[in-house]
């Protein structure tokens, strides 16, 4: 599903430049679900914006379902996003003005369209029926969340990407989370890649790959 | 939801939003369409009344009056000083050009008038009963003089509505007489009055020409023809009113026998013409108050562009979330574009509603003639969706241009 090859990505900042992943090598089979761990600043976030399709690599290879995505340009880049990729951020990242309902929904307006009856199932998989027209800041953060899991599987991708999806939550709404992610992956067998900082969070994953340094330092099969 | 109505509910949510903010950026707008949309209308009000009012004279209308004409209403010496212009030229024109209807000499002497007590001094003037048609003149009271009373040199005469008012007040004056110089005339009819405009037949008072000739010395030229103070004529096609004019213009320079260099010694007026210029003055004036009040759609425009630029600022974040969940480039551009466009639509909409009632305060209290034509309504709205486009354009593409990984990270 995901093959990463010998990836690279540096940043210009100012005159110098900031090297971020030094050769990066994942292997990611349809259907599982892997933690990604690591320190602050080892190139965690920005493994997950490449698979995302949100940046592209310095050099290397990615292909996605077999496809090389590192070379494509920025409009094919949003229609993979919007065909194939759910995001879950640690911000939540939830439209203010809209309801949960019109949340979900927008999961929807780049890859075919809006759809009421759809956006109202996937909130009620997250068991948010009843709060449908509520807004987000009317809602707690575990409850932003479920909405913003809502919108990421709306439209159906074959992958999600979490990143630091209960960093901003107690650990009674983090464990919340983590049981919708998890059971997400095991019914329907979304391949799910999650970034966290928690050693226990990462345990309930397949697999955990450890960064450092822009580097895949070890993986561990649990 | 359908797809292409989608675009259309996002930029409404963003122009919803901020209310008060939207209202306040198109008020620039607003009062800008507004002051195109009056200004228009004032001015093709006033056209519309020159217009009609230059039809009742009748447009087919030609004067010639002696006296070189410098231009567009100066006459070098004053019109009808000079003996130049003659009762023959009036027969040659009637016989040798062709699109003329009818043709009526005038002859005009200032005289002394007097009834019972009031006593006046004033401009008499003698024209043949063809003249009535060829002003266009409505009888208000009694009759014009006929064929017959021109032709037996009856001395009848015909007053405008003012000379009425100040000789014979309320009275009814038909069958009354008044001394005129040392003659007595009798009142036979009162013209309808046509309000003030120049050569307004309201001050006029008419006599036939032949009772003018009886009554007055007319004076002569050299070659014995009988002078006259100006000739007024009808062409039959107005179409040809120029060609008229032209063969005229050479005609009369033969029988004055006025070398080639020699400047006219007569000026032809049509209203035609005097109709066309005076429309094509008042349309660059329109023109002009409009070109100013367009400046404040142009600053309108800038205040758009301005709160623009700051909304997609402030929804930088709004913008990564959107290209996260597959939003391409084109589709955050036509967003904001959109919500421009939208801005400047309702403010343009607004506007023309203020506009509109604006002008009909204006003609109702009686001020100016108004005139809302759906063409500058159309211009007005589409001018200010363009406006929208254009200051727009440039923050929608600052808006599509963003980098969605920095956005995502913008505070």
């Amino acid at each position: 599903m995901i093959q990463l090859q010998n990836i690279t990505k540096v940043y210009p900042m100012g005159k110098r430049e900031l090297t971020v992943l030094r050769g990066v090598n994942i292997h990611i089979e349809q259907g599982e679900l892997v933690a990604i761990m690591g320190p602050s600043g080892s190139g965690k976030t920005t493994i997950l914006n490449l698979i995302g399709c949100l940046d592209t690599p310095t050099s290397g290879s990615y292909y996605l379902e077999g496809r090389e995505v590192s070379r494509l340009n920025s409009g094919e880049l949003a229609r993979i996003r919007g065909e194939k990729v759910g995001f879950v951020f640690q911000t939540f990242n939830l439209l203010p003005r809209l309801s949960a309902l019109a949340n979900v929904e927008l999961g929807l307006r780049y890859s075919g369209g809006g759809d009421r009856r759809r956006a109202t199932e996937a909130l009620a998989k997250v068991g948010l029926s009843d709060r449908a027209n509520h807004r987000p800041t009317e809602l707690s953060g575990g409850e932003q969340q479920r909405v913003a899991i809502a919108r990421a599987l709306v439209k159906n991708p074959p992958l999600i990407l979490a990143d630091e999806p209960t960093g901003n939550l107690d650990s009674r709404s983090g464990e919340e989370i983590i049981s919708i992610l998890t059971s997400l992956h095991a019914e329907q067998g979304v391949t799910l890649l999650m970034v966290t900082h928690e050693f226990n969070i990462a345990q309930r994953c397949q697999r955990i790959i450890y960064i450092k340094d822009g580097q895949v330092v070890s993986e561990e099969t649990a | 939801m359908k797809r292409w109505f989608e675009p259309f509910s996002t930029a409404w949510v963003g122009v919803a939003t901020h209310k008060l903010r939207s209202f306040l950026t198109i008020l620039g707008i607003v009062i800008g369409v507004a002051a195109v949309i009056t200004l228009m209308s004032i001015g093709r009000g006033a056209e519309a009344e020159i217009i009609s009012r230059i039809e009742s004279v009748g447009s087919d209308l030609i004067t010639i009056r002696p006296g070189a004409s410098i231009g567009f209403g100066g006459i070098r010496g004053a019109a009808g000083s000079t003996n130049t212009l003659t009762q023959e030229d009036a027969v040659a024109i009637s016989e040798q050009v062709a699109y003329i209807d009818l043709v009526a000499p005038t002859y005009s002497k200032a005289l002394q008038l007097v009834v019972g007590g009031e006593n006046m001094n004033a401009s008499v003037t003698g024209v043949p009963p063809q003249y009535q048609e060829v002003q266009n003149l409505e009888i208000a009271n009694g009759a014009f003089f006929s064929d017959y009373e021109y032709q037996r040199g009856a001395k009848v005469v015909v007053l405008g509505s003012n000379v009425k008012e100040t000789l014979f007040g309320e009275a009814d004056p038909i069958g009354q007489q008044m001394r005129m110089g040392g003659n007595i005339v009798r009142v036979i009819g009162v013209l309808e009055s046509k309000g003030a405009m120049m050569g307004s037949p309201d001050d006029a008072i008419l006599i036939p020409l032949t009772a003018m000739q009886l009554m007055v010395a007319q004076p002569r030229t050299s070659q014995g023809e009988r002078v006259v103070s100006s000739i007024a004529l009808t062409v039959s096609d107005e179409e040809q009113a120029d060609y008229v004019v032209d063969e005229i213009t050479s005609l009369l320079r033969t029988r004055h026998r006025l070398g080639p260099n020699v400047d006219n010694d007569f000026s032809i007026m049509s209203m035609q013409e005097i109709s066309d210029m005076l429309s094509e003055t008042i349309g660059t004036m329109t023109l002009l108050l409009g070109a100013i009040a367009a400046i404040s759609l142009l600053v309108g425009g800038i205040g758009v562009m301005n709160i623009m630029l700051v909304s997609v600022l402030e929804r930088t974040r709004e913008i990564g979330i959107r290209k996260a969940l597959g939003a391409r480039e084109r589709d955050i551009w036509i967003q904001f574009l959109i919500e421009a466009a939208l801005l400047t639509f309702a403010g343009g909409i607004i506007g023309v509603i203020a506009g509109w009632a604006v002008s009909y305060l204006v003609s109702t209290m009686g001020l100016m003639t108004t005139v809302v034509t759906a063409d500058i309504v159309i211009l007005a709205v589409s001018v200010s969706v363009g406006i929208g486009l254009f200051f727009g354009f440039y923050p929608a593409w600052n808006a599509s241009r963003l980098n969605p990984i920095e956005a995502l990270r913008y505070e």
